[in-house]
């Protein structure tokens, strides 16, 4: 028989520091990216890939220098990568094991359940584009520092906007669905949605991913504010996704 | 006020505020009753056991009272407060039915993450030891067993402190040993004044833990009270029971016996004699089976279990 010293589980409620809470809720969801072999590979190596080749090889046509382009393009994948599928698929899968019922049994406030996921996601998302920059620097990207400001508002934008648009996946269908179709979606995205090449169909441009690309692209290669339409486009997709999520997101 | 506040006094109110009370509950799914006008009250500091066969709507209750499942119909007050309530979340703690970790996180991050939330947390390490995780601090969420997943989960329950705590079938899928160690640290939880409400389906668990124990089939209390109460023997409804060689004729030992006596084979070569039982009653018992050459093994004289009395009021099995 285990014995306890009386006393041990005297009642002593309350909810830890807000700041404590959102700190190691967002590093626990960073580091659980970044320790998943499968989303490094989505979310780092395919893009990584992908940069080397578009800058290296013209298969695809892009303006020169070649190597901005590429880099703009495959930032906007990159955030695609780690903030829709990587987190719908993570969401799927940490419905399945139970892990949001548990914590929204803790103290943990739900406001802070997401702004924690949030904060976790543009943890990934910064180093993945430092990695990336660094690595498009080395292939001869001349980086116009005018457009560093902007390129990290699109990086917020462009991760809470693809964020809401996995959350919105993941939040409501079974894990194996999600998985599933969070990897065609990007793939579709990739091809056709305006990322790796420029589609010149009309409607093309009003999907996030050819925004996120065309407003990447103003401020990667020229250094300027990206156009109001992209923009709006961006805007747009979050704030349907995420009022749609605030609805259909279950705890399992 | 609330007594939560008053750390270390034992919880003796003159007018102590239930730590669970419900009253008419009812939640549909559908067409289907899952809970049907239930009652309950837990005064603080106790231990109630939800005791039902599945799909009594055991979970369901325990759910609305935890604020993941809204009801139809009816009040749900914990701890004063109605369920969902934020300010209710750091006072008590949830052990819900499996699950409760992002499967590629360590056993040990995930309890400091539920750690992280409440204000006086217990020791983490020390939680992890008491639970016989310490070897499997370091295992990925996924890759626990069954069972180490559960005691996970009741750490994650208990780190907070909290004034009460749900344990939604604590020792499923544990091993006699664990089942032993939750068993312990229920019964340290209420010497410190924590109220427990657990369901379970085990009747050994409900009478061994439970101050009260509320019997549940179809949504609807069938009865309620203590281990004792539910069990007392009226001086006519006892239970004698021995082993035997299985098919042997009951009617002819039924002829033996007093009158008002009943006799039965309950499961193969497991014999049951029901009434008054008596020391002439053994006696007969024993020289009838003398009688045809057959020895009567492990016989005891029993009270009635908790299974006889689900059984008596629903007619069926617990355990089926």
């Amino acid at each position: 028989m285990t014995t306890f010293a009386p006393g041990t589980f005297k009642p002593a409620p309350g909810r830890g520091s807000l700041p404590k809470m959102l700190f190691v809720h967002a590093r626990t969801e960073a580091l659980l990216t970044l320790r998943n072999g499968e989303q490094i590979l989505l979310t780092v190596i395919i893009p990584l890939a992908l940069l080397i080749a578009l800058s290296l090889m013209s298969v695809i046509p892009m303006p020169e220098p070649r190597v901005g382009s590429a880099a703009a393009r495959i930032f906007a994948l990159a955030i695609i990568s780690s903030a829709f599928t990587g987190q719908a698929i993570a969401l799927g899968f940490d419905r399945r094991y139970g892990v949001l019922k548990r914590l929204a049994a803790s103290a943990l406030p739900r406001w802070l359940l997401v702004t924690g996921r949030v904060c976790g996601a543009l943890v990934v998302a910064a180093l993945q584009v430092a990695l990336l920059a660094v690595t498009a620097l080395v292939l001869g990207w001349k980086f116009p520092l005018s457009g560093l400001p902007w390129i990290v508002l699109l990086l917020v934008l462009g991760t809470l906007t693809f964020g809401a648009l996995g959350v919105l996946l993941g939040g409501a269908l079974r894990a194996e669905i999600v998985l599933a179709l969070a990897n065609i979606i990007w793939f579709v995205l990739l091809m056709v949605g305006g990322v790796a090449l420029s589609v010149p169909v009309g409607f093309v441009h009003l999907l996030p991913s050819a925004a996120l690309a065309e407003a990447l692209e103003s401020a990667v290669v020229y250094g300027t504010a990206p156009g109001v339409g992209p923009v709006a486009v961006l805007v747009a997709w979050g704030v349907v996704a995420g009022a749609l999520a605030t609805r259909t997101t279950r705890l399992t | 006020m609330d007594r939560g506040d008053r750390l270390g006094l034992p919880f003796v109110s003159p007018n102590p505020q239930p730590a669970v009370e419900v009253s008419g509950l009812v939640k549909k799914y559908g067409s289907k009753t899952a809970v049907d006008g239930l009652d309950l009250v837990q005064h603080p500091g106790t231990v109630l056991a939800l005791l039902g066969p599945n799909g009594a709507g055991k979970t369901t209750t325990v759910e609305i009272c935890e604020g993941f499942r809204s009801a139809d119909d009816g009040t749900v007050r914990v701890l004063g407060l109605p369920p969902g309530d934020e300010a209710l979340r750091p006072r008590i703690g949830v052990m819900p039915q499996g699950g409760g970790g992002y499967p590629g996180i360590r056993a040990a991050e995930m309890l400091n993450l539920v750690a992280a939330c409440a204000k006086n947390p217990l020791d983490p390490k020390w939680l992890i030891d008491v639970l016989g995780l310490g070897a499997a601090a370091r295992t990925p969420y996924k890759r626990l067993s069954g069972g180490q997943q559960q005691r996970l989960s009741l750490a994650c329950a208990l780190i907070g402190r909290p004034e009460l705590v749900f344990l939604d079938e604590p020792t499923a899928g544990m091993d006699p040993q664990a089942r032993r160690l939750v068993w312990d640290l229920v019964g340290a939880l209420k010497e410190d004044g924590v109220a427990v409400l657990l369901t379970t389906h085990l009747m050994d668990e409900a009478e061994a833990l439970a101050d009260n124990v509320v019997i549940i089939d179809e949504g609807k209390v069938v009865a309620q009270g203590s281990p004792a109460e539910l069990t007392a023997n009226r001086p006519d409804d006892q239970q004698l029971r021995f082993r035997a060689r299985p098919g042997l004729d009951t009617s002819l030992l039924s002829a033996a016996l007093p009158e008002g006596l009943k006799v039965r084979e309950a499961t193969k070569g497991a014999y049951v004699v029901e009434g008054l039982i008596d020391p002439q009653v053994v006696s007969t018992v024993t020289s009838w089976c003398a009688q045809q050459g057959v020895l009567a093994e492990e016989l005891t004289v029993a009270k009635r279990s908790l299974e006889d009395v689900f059984l008596e009021l629903t007619g069926r099995e617990l355990r089926s």
